[in-house]
């Protein structure tokens, strides 16, 4: 039997690693919950981000975290503008049609960044990198703490935004209610781009608080894009709360599934918990009944 | 105020409204008349920018507003409590209430939101509450708040009294009454045809996409067609 000071240190280091998930899972649901379609370019897109942090970093030392906001605005414009010159314009109003376009760009993304960038895998160097925080038993990585405490900030700054704010509220109604929202004055289109535009702003910012600890390849989206998958399938699509509880269930899944079966074995949990949730509970853990 | 003139509309290739005239002068509650399919909401939407006419020309205050989109529409103060009520579910009362002046009278939010109170307390004991949880009646109540926050020169208003309870009907044309009494131009879509002439000034009646009948209010309550298509004697 595992000593429970290990299985706790487990659990503070899912958590911290959950903040990401949280994060990236947090623009996913946004998007599915607005525009009614998985983003399927959700892990390209968020690959292309990391490359952006990467090449700020070694073309011109911005640290990652001095980069966020750049990257995150960034990020924002670059999902506002794919919104209303692809996505919007070329789906004629069919959700089916956004999603083919969604996979599309995910495609012409990943095997962009393979011509350009080419296979290898680039990681960044930061001081701070191997810095450690003690507590108890576990040992904390700086950066992972620092990330997680970032990502939550944020999806709260967001929550905020969300509840209070006109447009939060006009993205809250279009959801539900696109006629009403049309006769209110609502311009839906817009709302549909800022919203799709604040879900990859999310993916900018998970970027910059991912470089400093992980690396970057064309193929970096997937790995995160299928816990975020699971996240916003056991927290409820389109639910915020959902998403936050999932993202940090996910991370201690995983950690813990780590600690048991090793490293690479561990990642069996993540899918388990897709299956039973898909069995048990198909609306998720906050999900409205359809 | 509002001038609709040979409006033809439908979806598709499918023309539903065949060249309508129609008009509401400052002040006025005119009713539109006419019994399911008869092209009423149809004539709704075109005019709120939801969809585009096939013909035809609409102007609302002085301009031209055919085929414009509903963003423009409302912001001009043209504003339309849709059948249905179609409010948003998931939101709370409150911010039902403020969306309403989304577009249109962001600066008189505060003031608008206790004029609605006013009008309707019984939205203030459920402020918080999502509106889907609100009954038939009291999301009817929030669907003609929300319009009114968007301090309208004219409230288009389709079946406000659709699956209300007999009790509820009378209230509610009471109210639609003060409304206008208080200075607001209405053009009042209904199936319900006595109590919508008991209150409108003039009328149209809308049968097969093109206006019937058409004449002041009193006029039409006695018009000997139209109690026997509609009052059945």
């Amino acid at each position: 039997m595992l000593d429970p000071q290990i299985i706790l240190a487990g659990v503070l280091n899912g958590l911290l690693a959950g903040g990401i998930y949280v994060l990236v899972a947090v623009g996913l649901t946004l998007i599915y919950g607005v525009l009614h379609i998985i983003n399927f370019a959700h892990g390209s897109l968020l690959m292309l981000a990391m490359y952006a942090v990467f090449f700020l970093w070694k073309l011109s030392g911005v640290d990652p975290y001095v980069a966020l906001p750049i990257v995150t605005a960034g990020a924002f414009a670059i999902g506002f503008v794919l919104y209303r010159g692809v996505i919007g314009r070329w789906s004629h109003g069919k959700d089916e049609n956004i999603l083919l376009i969604t996979l599309g760009v995910s495609i012409i993304a990943d095997n962009g960044a393979l011509l350009f960038f080419g296979g290898d895998t680039e990681t960044i160097d930061v001081p701070y990198a191997g810095k450690i925080i003690e507590l108890g038993a576990a040992f904390l990585p700086l950066p992972k703490v620092i990330s997680c405490a970032a990502a939550i900030a944020i999806c709260l700054g967001l929550g905020l935004f969300m509840a209070r704010s006109d447009t939060g509220k006009a993205i809250r109604a279009v959801a539900k209610e696109r006629q009403g929202a049309r006769l209110v004055g609502i311009d839906v289109e817009h709302i549909f781009a800022v919203s799709y535009g604040i879900g990859i702003a999310c993916l900018g910012a998970a970027a910059c608080l991912l470089m400093p600890t992980f690396y970057v390849t064309p193929q970096s989206g997937y790995a995160f894009v299928l816990v975020a998958f699971t996240t916003v399938v056991l927290g409820g699509m389109g639910s915020f709360v959902g998403a936050a509880v999932g993202g940090f269930l996910i991370g201690i899944t995983e950690s813990i599934g780590g600690l048991l079966l090793g490293e690479q074995l561990g990642q069996i949990g993540i899918s388990l918990i897709f299956i039973l949730i898909l069995l048990l509970r198909p609306t998720g853990l906050f999900g409205a009944r359809a | 105020m509002l001038e609709v003139k040979g409006l033809r509309a439908g979806y598709g290739a499918i023309e539903i409204l065949r060249g309508v005239d129609l008009a509401v002068g400052t002040g006025e509650i005119v009713a539109l008349l006419g019994s399911n399919g008869a092209g009423k909401s149809t004539l709704n939407n075109n005019v709120c920018g939801l969809y585009r006419p096939f013909g035809g020309t609409v102007r609302f205050g002085g301009s031209d507003i055919t085929g414009a989109r509903s963003t423009r529409i409302v912001e001009a103060g043209l504003v339309q409590v849709p059948e249905g009520r179609r409010i948003f579910p998931t939101l709370s009362v409150r911010d039902n209430l403020e969306l309403g002046s989304y577009r249109r009278g962001r600066s008189g939010r505060q003031k608008n939101l206790a004029h609605v109170v006013e009008i309707f307390p019984r939205l203030k004991e459920r402020w918080t509450q999502p509106a889907g949880t609100l009954s038939g009646g009291e999301q009817q109540m929030l669907a003609i708040g929300r319009g009114l926050m968007g301090e309208p020169k004219l409230l288009i208003l389709d079946e406000p009294s659709l699956g209300l309870s007999p009790l509820l009907v009378e209230e509610m044309f009471a109210l639609i009454g003060r409304l206008n009494a208080g200075g607001l131009s209405i053009l009042l879509v209904e199936q319900n045809v006595v109590q919508s002439l008991a209150i409108a000034h003039r009328a149209y009646v809308l049968e097969g996409g093109v206006v019937a009948l058409s004449g002041p209010a009193r006029e039409l309550a006695e018009h000997p067609g139209l109690r026997k298509s509609y009052l059945g004697h």
